[in-house]
């Protein structure tokens, strides 16, 4: 297989038009806005952003279902502009949170049927449909009418769909919208799974659940009113943030000891405390995990007990307050309004 | 363009096309619907034909009128078959861009999806020139019929009429609303401006030229002579062209229009891409 990259951008960018029907109503919206990535092959890759970011934009100009109207973008080594029929044989894509289908085909016919706009021969269709609805858990379904089906299973159906075809790149939509705890979870299974089954297999997914994009993904672009605020692992990510270490840690009243005491110990960077039912609740920053020894000797020395102790981790969300300046709910609540 | 990818754009469309035309949960009502509708539409016909011309159905009208209708069956069959499939997948089954981003020629599968509406078609012209012959004294001899210039015209003919549905849905594919209608619409004009019931002279001069331009008036002329050679008498608007005359004049406007329809298609397509129409939804 070829060492292209599975996914290229540059200076990618979308404006819509809106046409309003009068003269002071036309304007023009920036979707997307200089956005250079790239994916190499075997990587999951997760668009992190609010509503409204240009994350299902990003998807659709991969997809060649949408032009860009600035920059280029090379989808397993075709140009999407200029050689989108290249690009179509190797790719496929599913947005999740609609129940697309004919629902009057069943599950196995609505699949079969896709499977042989790709060419994939009809026998191996059909053994690979009733493989993808076993691992996901529904091939007591396959001679079901589509329309019969649960908007989860309609939309776990679609999933399939875009796995059936064995793209070298696969374009999830929110994925996991809509669907419940469980369902979730199938999916995020299975999608670990169908990338570990070979290693050139490439899967870009957008959320906006900072948990699923943390969990899942290799790499993470966050992305926010049209641009890539910042693009790397949800470690590094997590790291720049904060190269400190964070514990939280209860403790029985102090008796006498006090904030200054440790944050004279070595390492220790700053140190908050707060009042707590029987005791005192302790946020220390460290420069590193070691100096995490000598704040609990003290403690023994004052004959302070520990009640709890927690690494708090920053969070993707942590990540995108500091880039953006507000949560990604407020962003939403902001943007609607 | 590859051959094992149109073919199989078109095979798949086909057969989509068919299953959800043969949808019908009851068998029974889906037969009954595709003999009432054609026979109806026709006894309408021919009632008005008899109130007019005081029951004169030994004129050479008679079998004008009829024939043209029966066979104009086809030409909302065929046109918005193809065309209604943009509709159709873009607004209820939400795949239009599933199809759109496979590896398939979209003008193919659009083609191959008026198969079914075709079929159904055929059954209905079937029955309609059944029950005119019958029953109604329209008066083909199977002896007399031009056959080879039936099948040629025909298959012409439905050529023609897939290539303007194909422009129709490049129309379609950009246009937001009322998509349903710019079948109807079309279909409807064309049936005034192809002489199928009545001929174009009727028309006023300033629109006489329209009909004059349009492939189904010379198309639907054929299928009449072809099958009863003196209907060509009916009317002086076309008679004094030969049958290969209008044949080569359907043919040229046939390769104007199918050229036509291919180059909308793609500057429709291009224009939907460009605007991020190939998902859009409308809140009819
Ligand atoms: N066809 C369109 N015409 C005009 N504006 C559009 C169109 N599609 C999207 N937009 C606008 O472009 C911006 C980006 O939309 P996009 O759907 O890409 O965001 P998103 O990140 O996928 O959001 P969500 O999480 O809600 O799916 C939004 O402000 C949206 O309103
Ligand atoms: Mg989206």
């Amino acid at each position: 297989m070829s060492k292209t990259l599975a996914i290229e951008t540059q200076d990618l960018g979308r404006i819509y038009k809106l046409r309003g029907s009068k003269k002071e109503m036309r304007k023009e919206l920036i979707a997307l806005q200089g956005v250079n990535l790239t994916v190499e092959r075997g990587e999951l890759f997760g668009l992190l952003g609010p509503n409204g970011a240009g994350k299902t934009t990003l998807i659709k100009i991969l997809t060649t279902l949408l032009s860009p109207t600035s920059g280029w973008a090379r989808v397993a080594g075709a140009d999407i502009q200029r050689e989108p029929h290249l690009a179509r044989p190797r790719i496929n894509m599913v947005s999740g949170g609609e129940s697309s289908g004919y629902g009057l085909l069943t599950v196995r016919e609505n699949l079969w049927m896709f499977s042989q706009f790709y060419g994939v021969p009809s026998n191996e269709a059909n053994e690979r449909i009733e493989a993808l609805l076993e691992m996901v858990g529904m091939k007591d379904r396959i001679h079901t009418k589509s329309s019969d089906l649960s908007t989860g299973l309609r939309q776990k159906m679609n999933i399939i769909r875009g796995f059936l075809t064995d793209p070298e790149v696969l374009f999830l939509d929110e994925p996991t919208l809509g669907l419940d705890v469980g369902a979730s979870r199938d999916v995020r299974k299975f999608i670990i799974e169908w990338l570990k089954a070979d290693k050139e297999r490439t899967l870009l997914l957008t959320t906006h659940y900072m948990v699923e994009a943390d969990e899942l993904c290799d790499r993470v672009a966050i992305i926010n009113k049209g641009r890539v605020l910042a693009c790397d692992t949800p470690a590094a990510l997590k790291q720049k943030l904060q190269k400190d270490a964070l514990f939280v840690i209860d403790t029985s009243p102090l008796n006498g000891l006090t904030p200054q005491m440790v944050q004279d110990q070595v390492g220790v960077q700053k140190v908050t405390v707060t009042d707590i039912e029987g005791g005192a609740r302790l946020q220390v920053s460290l420069v590193e995990d070691a100096a995490l020894a000598r704040v609990i000797n003290l403690f023994t020395q004052k004959d302070v007990q520990v009640m709890n102790l927690t690494k708090r981790e920053p969070t993707l969300e942590d990540v995108f307050v500091d880039l953006v300046g507000r949560s990604m709910a407020e962003e939403e609540s902001h943007e609607s309004s | 363009m590859q051959i094992s990818t149109s073919w199989r754009s078109f095979r798949m469309a086909a057969w989509l096309g068919w299953m959800i035309e043969s949808n019908w949960t009851d068998p029974f009502l889906f037969a009954v619907y595709s003999i009432i509708k054609p026979l109806s539409g026709a006894a309408i016909l021919v009632i008005m034909y008899g109130v007019i011309t005081k029951g004169n159905y030994d004129s050479n009208l008679f079998p004008y009128i009829y024939l043209g209708n029966a066979f104009y069956i086809y030409v909302a069959a065929v046109m918005t078959g193809v065309s209604w499939a943009v509709v159709d997948d873009r607004e209820h089954y939400k795949t239009l861009k599933y199809m759109y981003i496979a590896p398939i020629y979209i003008p193919i599968y659009l083609l191959g999806r008026g198969i079914a509406r075709f079929i159904t078609g055929s059954i209905a012209v079937f029955i309609t020139l059944a029950a005119g012959i019958l029953f109604l004294n329209v008066n083909v001899q199977l002896a007399e019929v031009n056959w080879i210039l039936f099948i040629v015209s025909l298959i012409l003919g439905i050529l023609m009429l897939a290539m303007l549905g194909l422009l129709l849905a490049g129309v379609t594919l950009i246009t937001a609303r009322h998509e349903g209608f710019l079948g109807e619409a079309t279909a409807g004009a064309l049936y005034i401006f192809s002489g199928a019931v009545f001929p174009l002279s009727v028309l006023p001069d300033w629109l006489r030229p329209i009909g004059y331009w349009m492939p189904t008036t010379y198309w639907l002329e054929l299928m009449r002579r072809s099958l009863i050679g003196n209907v060509a008498n009916a009317y002086p608007t076309l008679a004094s062209l030969g049958n290969l005359q209008i044949l080569g004049i359907l043919l040229g406007l046939s390769i104007l229009f199918g050229t036509l329809s291919i180059f909308v298609f793609r500057i429709c397509d291009r224009i939907a891409r460009e605007r991020g129409m190939i998902d859009m939804t409308t809140n009819y």
